[in-house]
């Protein structure tokens, strides 16, 4: 295995972590020995076949699932339970449907420091926020629908909203971009990529989209099939910002069919 | 069949299927009372008076009839009202903390199979004769969907809403108030149907085994007067007010949980 030079600056760092699920006497090793680490700053995809562990391992890096075996460590310190600063877009909008869709987009502010203190008395200011950052993924005037008035892909994007409102320092992105139509999902990927530049969070994406994971990434990690394992790592050496056009670019293809030849051979 | 015409049909439905068994009813003691047919069939007053002969009654004592509802009322509403707060509290306890859950579920189920008949005369050792046994029986009765529902309801919360809120470090009381509770509301309004005609149950019965005014004590004295037309005149009062508190506690249910029935049910 070509395991990822873990840097001791590593932001999160993952050490022979693996995950057994326990439901009733049956036991699924979802996920095996996976070592990996995160630059502060970096943004890292991970692709890989269905059930292979994509959306286990993102909850292991933000402690939402105690590991079964190995460390988790994300700044420096060992994740015993939830950690805080995190964005999570997880892969089915769980938006609230007593919320509107403004008022579920405000709701990591009412918890996350220091805006929960602040709450009430910028509301408006935070309510503005929320109406800026729908109108950017294309929701303008959206904010007063409640999210079972919205279609499927306008839900994922209110999903990704509530996920960067609050500036995190970490991102997790779990397929964010799964029930969108090529155009938009495109679209999405210029936005994406705009707000990483602008503000470098570390972002964890999932996705089945090998050119959506190579557009986006410094580094892409496939994993094999159940029990997921790193089977390779692939740094993206293509400049930003990255367009549409480079997606068309000899060298950028190339990588996507290096990625794509690794993922058939799981397949196999 | 045209929109219009659907709607007022639905609309009329209750009133007809009312009106139609009240003719049924009428007709029969009627025809049975016929002194041609007495040989064959006849039905006392005393066993079943006609609906007629009902409102009679009712408009003749519609005072006292009033003044009784409006006993029973009160120590309904006002039982049913402690029965909302109790079994909120309680069942956000249990539906949050499997500690309280395994401890306590048990005992309320065992103290549901109670026969609430059995409790009344205790009850009157304890408080007395009058409004307050029938206040407690009330609530006591009508506790117990409250507790299961809102438990329920918390019970039920997707563990993906729970991850979202703990991902952004929410503590035990912000996940309860910011998804537990919002959730679980449906569910407590839901039991609020079931709840209030318990509720009303209750009081009756301890007005009927112990009590000194409402509908429940009307009833019984009128019955063992062999005053048949004033005891159903009762049975009606109470299905009457009813079907009103749960129409009020439907209405309530659709004004505060809009978003559970996605907007469908709001016409
Ligand atoms: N809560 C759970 N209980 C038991 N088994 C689970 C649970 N969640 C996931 N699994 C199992 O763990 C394995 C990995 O699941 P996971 O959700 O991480 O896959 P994934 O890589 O995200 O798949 P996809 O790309 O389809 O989203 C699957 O085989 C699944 O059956
Ligand atoms: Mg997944």
């Amino acid at each position: 295995m070509t395991a990822a030079p873990a840097p001791d600056s590593a932001l999160v760092d993952l050490r022979h972590v693996s995950l057994t699920y326990r439901v009733g006497g049956e036991e699924t090793l979802a996920l095996a020995d996976a070592t990996l680490g995160i630059a502060k700053g970096e943004f890292i995809a991970v692709v890989g076949p269905s059930g292979c562990g994509k959306s286990t391992l993102m909850k292991l890096v933000t402690g939402l699932l105690p590991p079964s075996s190995g460390e988790v460590w994300v700044r420096g310190q060992k994740v015993t339970g939830p950690i805080k600063g995190v964005g999570m877009a997880f892969q089915n909008a769980t938006l609230m449907p007593w919320r509107t869709t403004r008022d579920n987009i405000l709701l990591p502010l009412e918890i996350v420091e220091p805006h929960k203190r602040q709450f009430r008395r910028k509301r408006t200011e935070y309510a503005e926020r929320a109406d800026r950052l729908l109108a950017s993924v294309g929701l303008g005037g959206f904010g007063d629908r409640y999210p079972w008035q919205l279609s499927g892909g306008m839900q994922q994007r209110s999903n990704l909203c509530r996920a960067l409102i609050h500036e995190p320092e970490i991102m997790m992105l779990d397929e964010p971009f799964g029930a969108l139509d090529a155009f938009t999902r495109e679209e999405l990927w210029g936005i994406m990529q705009k707000l990483w530049m602008e503000r470098r969070f570390t972002a964890v994406l999932v996705t089945h989209d090998l050119r959506e994971a190579v557009y986006l990434a410094d580094t892409v990690y496939v994993m094999s099939r159940r029990p997921g394992r790193m089977v390779m790592v692939k740094r993206i050496d293509i400049a930003r910002p990255r367009t549409l056009e480079t997606t068309f670019e000899p060298h950028f293809v190339d990588i996507v069919h290096e990625l794509r030849e690794r993922i058939h051979q799981e397949h196999a | 069949m045209t929109a219009g015409t659907e709607r007022v049909l639905r609309i009329a439905m209750p009133w007809l299927a009312t009106a139609g068994l009240l003719i049924i009813w009428e007709l029969v003691c009627v025809v049975c009372n016929i002194p041609a047919l007495s040989s064959v069939c006849s039905i006392p007053e005393i066993i079943l008076p006609r609906p007629t002969r009902i409102f009679e009654v009712i408009l003749l004592r519609w005072d006292i009839l009033l003044e009784f509802c409006l006993q029973t009322l009160w120590t309904t509403a006002l039982g049913f009202l402690i029965a909302i707060a109790g079994g909120l509290v309680l069942g956000l306890a249990i539906g949050a903390s499997p500690f309280v859950y395994s401890g306590l579920y048990p005992l309320l189920i065992a103290f549901n199979a109670i026969p609430k008949v059995a409790i009344v005369p205790i009850l009157m050792i304890w408080v007395g004769v009058g409004a307050t046994p029938a206040i407690i029986t009330a609530f006591v009765i009508s506790f117990f969907p409250i507790v299961v529902n809102v438990a329920t309801g918390l019970a039920t919360i997707e563990p993906e809403m729970r991850d979202v809120l703990r991902s952004l470090g929410a503590t035990r009381t912000e996940i309860l108030t910011k998804v537990g509770i919002p959730r679980a509301m449906p569910y407590l309004f839901a039991s609020l149907k079931v709840a209030i005609t318990l509720a009303f149950i209750g009081s009756v019965i301890s007005e009927t085994v112990g009590g000194n005014r409402g509908i429940g004590f009307l009833m019984l004295s009128a019955g063992a007067r062999n005053d048949a037309p004033t005891t159903f005149a009762g049975l009606f009062a109470i299905a009457v007010m009813g079907v009103l508190m749960y129409a009020l506690c439907a209405l309530v249910e659709k004004r505060m949980t809009r978003w559970a029935f996605r907007g469908e049910l709001v016409t």
